[in-house]
Parts: structure tokens; sequence; C-alpha cells
């Protein structure tokens, strides 16, 4: 659809593809990452009942998901986008080290 | 990356590209779909020896709980459907390993034995071909899966993309150009039911959350996912085998228990270790009137009758997942509601269509320069899908009224016929004339549906099925509408102007 991909020369069409490609690979990688870290999380942490957390975490998981693939297509640049749910994964990762899912034995 | 800047432009590239991509699986999944809301309407229609007369549930487990202990007496777990309304026959699964596979049969509620009635899968089959596409369950689920997750990002990009979504809502300028005509057709079935599209997608994707996002079970119970269920009173904690024989009372007297319980009728029984001294019988009874899809459920001893526990309360997330799985079976929905869901998905299905050709037009050629390779196969992808899928589910119809009713393998016959058909006429669409293509490739499926009322008339020929008959004519007389609408618009196409991006903007 870009007007601008489609009119360049060979080479930046080349890198346009490239660009792309990385940003669907992210988006699959990067959107499913965070989604299941946030659900696992969601999981350990909301101040509800254990099932009820567990319930909460899965059905959120797809809103979340949708959102982090928005996001990365909406990204000025593939870097930040990648910067962002690096980071926002980051943070997961570490609240859940907190929240000892990474203990032996677990967090249940 | 050289892309336009704006968030709109991104989200415009972003539908176009994201539609395209699985369209045509979309498409498959949306009718297959939309017609599983007449499931057991299909089935019955497919199964025309069996009469309408409920038979006795008691004696009808009590035999075939008979039938799976001749059948398989040391199975992992049996499942019996009691016939109701929907279904007057005995269905019955039995399975020796939890991971399948599973064996069905249709029992004869008279005799308990195989029932003599023509071997179809009915409605199931396209039931089970809107989320697993006929591949390996587990594939065909993810495949699925990732297209509905594709078809939210489509959904949020689309409604983003198209900035004038309340006054484009009331614009369809079908005369001002064909790709006009197209967009206008697009946004008004896609906004329309634009409600129904975002709920279903959503709740389809939690139908599957257990297999597509496990996570939340990994950390919350150690990935014990029915220690899970029974915590959310979804399901009842089941106990392991003891290890020793036993006998199981007949199936029937547990099921009266269950009846004297509740005063209702299991709509299934499971059993769990049939063979084992500590084999567990399930009874599930239909949903209470509501949205939310939560059987409730009562366990007893196999072989003492004693009960053993109920499904426990779901709160208040959990019931909101219910809900959406309830919503999106629509279960709930009596007749003018379940029309409505059911004109929603066929909307679905037309949006993902419209979609699909508008960006063919968008791109089509000026005058009679040769179509690229890319386009090309879109077209032909296209035709195929759209004009061929309608195809394939008139033959399916029509293979079971008249394959002999005595075939070997007769259910997987009418399948091969859905299959061969829609490849066909997909290859032959291929053929056709570009200008005219889709006008003949919709007149093959329009002449397709409207035989089967005919046929059957000749066939079966029952004055039960006249409703059927009814919708499969009217389907046929739509489909034969769309191929004089495509073939008058072939002969009045003008060259668009705008690039696709341009319109979308205005």
């Amino acid at each position: 659809m870009s007007a601008g991909g489609v009119n360049a020369r060979r080479g930046t069409v080349r890198a346009y593809r490239l660009a792309v490609a990385a940003r669907v690979l992210l988006a699959i990688v990067g959107g499913y990452g965070v989604a299941a870290l946030a659900s696992a999380l969601l999981a350990l942490v909301l101040p509800v009942a254990r099932p009820e957390a567990v319930s909460t975490g899965m059905i959120a998981s797809f809103a979340i998901m949708a959102a982090a693939v928005i996001w990365v297509f909406a990204a000025r640049t593939v870097g930040r986008a990648a910067l962002v749910l690096g980071l926002a994964a980051a943070s997961l990762i570490a609240a859940l080290w907190c929240a000892g899912a990474f203990q032996a034995g677990g967090a249940a | 990356m050289n892309r336009p800047k704006s968030f709109r432009q991104s989200m415009a590239w972003l539908h176009t590209w994201s539609g395209l991509v699985v369209g045509w699986v979309l498409f498959a999944i949306f009718v297959t779909g939309t017609a599983s809301y007449y499931r057991t309407e299909i089935s019955h229609w497919m199964r025309p020896e069996l009469p309408d007369a409920i038979p006795d549930p008691v004696a009808a487990a009590t035999g075939a709980g008979t039938f799976l202990r001749k059948t398989m007496p040391e199975a992992a777990g049996w499942s019996i459907k009691l016939p109701n309304a929907d279904m007057t026959a005995v269905e019955v699964y039995w399975w020796q390993t939890i991971g399948g596979p599973f064996h069905h049969a249709l029992l004869d509620p008279a005799t308990g034995e195989r029932s003599t009635v023509r071997d179809t899968r009915g409605g199931d089959f396209l039931y089970r071909f809107h989320f697993e596409l006929n591949m390996p369950p587990i594939w065909g689920r993810w495949i699925v899966s990732a297209c509905a997750m594709i078809l939210l990002i489509a959904l949020i990009s689309g409604i983003v993309t198209h900035r004038r979504i309340f006054a484009d809502f009331f614009t369809f300028r079908r005369d001002r150009s064909a790709q006009r005509g197209w967009l206008d057709a697009h946004n008004v079935m896609g906004v329309l039911a634009l409600p129904f599209h975002l709920m279903i997608v959503y709740t389809g994707l939690v139908t599957l959350a257990s297999m597509l996002m496990p996570w939340a079970v990994k950390t919350g119970y150690h990935g014990d996912i029915r220690r899970y269920y029974a915590d959310a009173g979804l399901m009842i904690a089941g106990r392991p085998p003891a290890g020793r024989p036993g006998a199981g009372l007949p199936l029937g007297e547990i099921v009266s228990r269950a009846i004297a319980a509740t005063g209702e009728t299991p709509e299934h029984v499971t059993v769990s270790n049939p063979g084992d001294a500590a084999a567990t019988v399930t009874a599930y009874f239909e949903e209470p009137p509501g949205l939310a899809h939560l059987h409730p459920q009562i366990a007893y001893d196999a072989a003492t009758g004693v009960e053993l526990g109920r499904v426990g309360e779901a709160g208040a997330a959990t019931r909101t997942g219910a809900v959406m799985i309830g919503l999106h079976e629509a279960h709930f929905a009596a007749a003018p509601l379940r029309f409505l869901f059911f004109l929603c998905g066929l909307m679905g299905a037309g949006t993902v269509a419209t979609g699909l050709v508008l960006w063919t037009v968008a791109r089509a050629p000026k005058n009679a320069a040769p179509e690229g390779l890319g386009l090309r196969l879109v077209r032909i992808l296209n035709l195929g899908t759209i004009a061929g899928l309608p195809t394939g589910l008139a033959a399916y119809f029509l293979a079971n009224r008249l394959l002999p009713v005595t075939l070997d393998a007769r259910a997987d016959w009418e399948v091969g016929a859905f299959f061969t058909v829609w490849v066909l006429a997909a290859m032959a669409s291929a053929l056709y004339p570009r200008p005219r293509a889709w006008s003949i490739a919709l007149t093959v499926p329009a002449f397709a549906f409207l035989a089967i009322p005919v046929i059957d008339s000749m066939t079966a020929g029952q004055v039960r099925f006249v409703g059927f008959d009814g919708a499969m004519a009217l389907l046929g007389l739509l489909l034969f509408l769309a191929a004089r609408l495509a073939g008058r618009r072939a002969l009045a196409r003008r060259p668009a102007k705008e690039r696709l991006h341009g319109t979308a903007e205005a």
C-alpha cells in the first residue's frame, strides 16, 4: 500500500520488505510473548481467588496480544516497536520473578 | 521502514494486508460457523430415517452402557449423548486413552445396537470444520486461532482506517464505480454487524483459551488444568482408578437418579475408567436459562450409584468467560435471535468476501492490460473460495441424498464430495473468461442449491423437511441474484480512478 515502497528503487524495496518481515515476526513472537507473560502474571497477582485470577488472565490475554500487535505496526520504526515490547517483557518477567513464579515448586 | 507515517495510514496498510493473508480461510470459517447455528437442523435433514419421537432416556442409557461394555470394557472413558428432540438416536463415544482416538457410533435406542440410518457426519462436519478445518485437531485449531487473531487485528485497524464510520454507514454508491460499490458493500456489512464481528472473534479465541494461553494455568496451578476447572466451578474433580476391576450399575439406573435429583434429564453422561472399581459416572445437564455456557453436573459412583459431588459455583471472571463462550455458540438464542446471529454471520462472510474482491478491483489493470501474477493468483483464489465453497456445500447435501444408503464408509464419501466438488469448482472458475468469471462461478452453486429441494423431494420426500428445502432454494436464489449483479457490474465497469488507500481516506 505504501507509495514510497512501490516507487522506490530496488534496494529500497528490499529494505522495505525486510522491515515488513521484521514487524510481522515481532508482532507474532513479541505479541504472543507479552500476552503470555501478562496472562501468567495476572494469575498470580490479582487480588481475587486463584481460579478467578487464572480465568481473568486467560480472557484478557487476547486483548493484550491485540494491543501489542497494533503497537508493533503503529510504531515509527521497528527498533522503537522492539524496544517497547522488550521493556514490557522484561518488566513482566521481573514481576513474575518477584511473584515467585520461577522458584522451585513455583508460586502456586 | 518506508511506510506512510500517520497512525491511520499504517492501520490502513495493516488492514489491507492482514485481511488478504487470511481472507480465504476466514471466509470458510465464517460460512461453516454460520451454518453451525443450524447444526441440529442440518443433522436432522441429513438423517431422514430418524423418527421425531423421543425414546425413553433411561432405557437408552442402559442400552448404550451394554453396547459400550461389549465394545470396549477397558476404555479410559465413554460418553453417551442421550436422545432428545434435537437427536432421537443415542450418540456414543469411547476412547482407550485420553488423547484419543475417539470412536463414535450412533445407536438405535430400541435395540441398543448400531443404528441403521444412513451413515453421515451431518451438521457436525461443518461445525468441526469451522474450528479444525478437517485437519488433525491441534493443527486446525491453531491455524483457525491464528486467523482469528489476525481478524481481530484487521477489525481494529479497519475501525481506525474508517474515519467517517458513521456517515459512511448510510452511504451505498453501487453505481458510481465498481470499486466504490465494493468498498461501500464491504463497509455496510462490516459496520452494520461490527459488534457481532468483534464479539464473535474474541469469544471464539476464548473458547480455545486453555490451548492457546495455558500460561495462567501454568503459574496459577502448575499446569494442572483439571484442578483449575474443578476450582473454577467448570468441572467436577475426577478420582483416580482403584486399579481393580469393578462392575457398574446399569447406566439407566444412574440416569434415573440424576432425573430424580434435579427434575431434568441429563444431556449426556460420561463414564471414566468404566471397567474399574472406582469408575465414575458424571451426568451433564443442559445450561440453565441465561447466557453462560455453564453445564450443571453431578458425579456418581458407577458401582453403587452414590452421589460423589456436584460442580461448584463459578465466580465472576469464570462466569464472564462462560458467557463469552455462550454468546459464541448462541445455544441460549430462541429462533428469532438465532436467525439474527445467522444473518450477522452471513454479513461476516460477506465482509470478508467483498474485502477480498476489493483488493483485486482496486488493483485491476486499466483497459485490456494483462494482470500481474499476484493479482491473478488472488483473483483465482477469490473465485475458488467465495464461489467454490458454496458449491462444495451444496454437493455435501446432494451427496447425502444421492449416495446409496448402504455404501461402505458413506460419511467419508459425503465429505469427499464436499472437497472434490469444491476443488473442481475452484479449478473451473480459473478458466472462465475474466469479465464474466464471477457471474458464471456464482451461477454454478446457485443451480446446485436450487437442485437440493428437487432431489430431496424425489428421494426422502418428507413434509417435515419443507423448511430446510425452502432455505436451500432461497440460498440458491440469492446466489443467482449475486451472479446477475456481478454480471451487470462487469458490463458497466468503469476504470477505478483512485487507489484503495485513497478511497479509504475519503
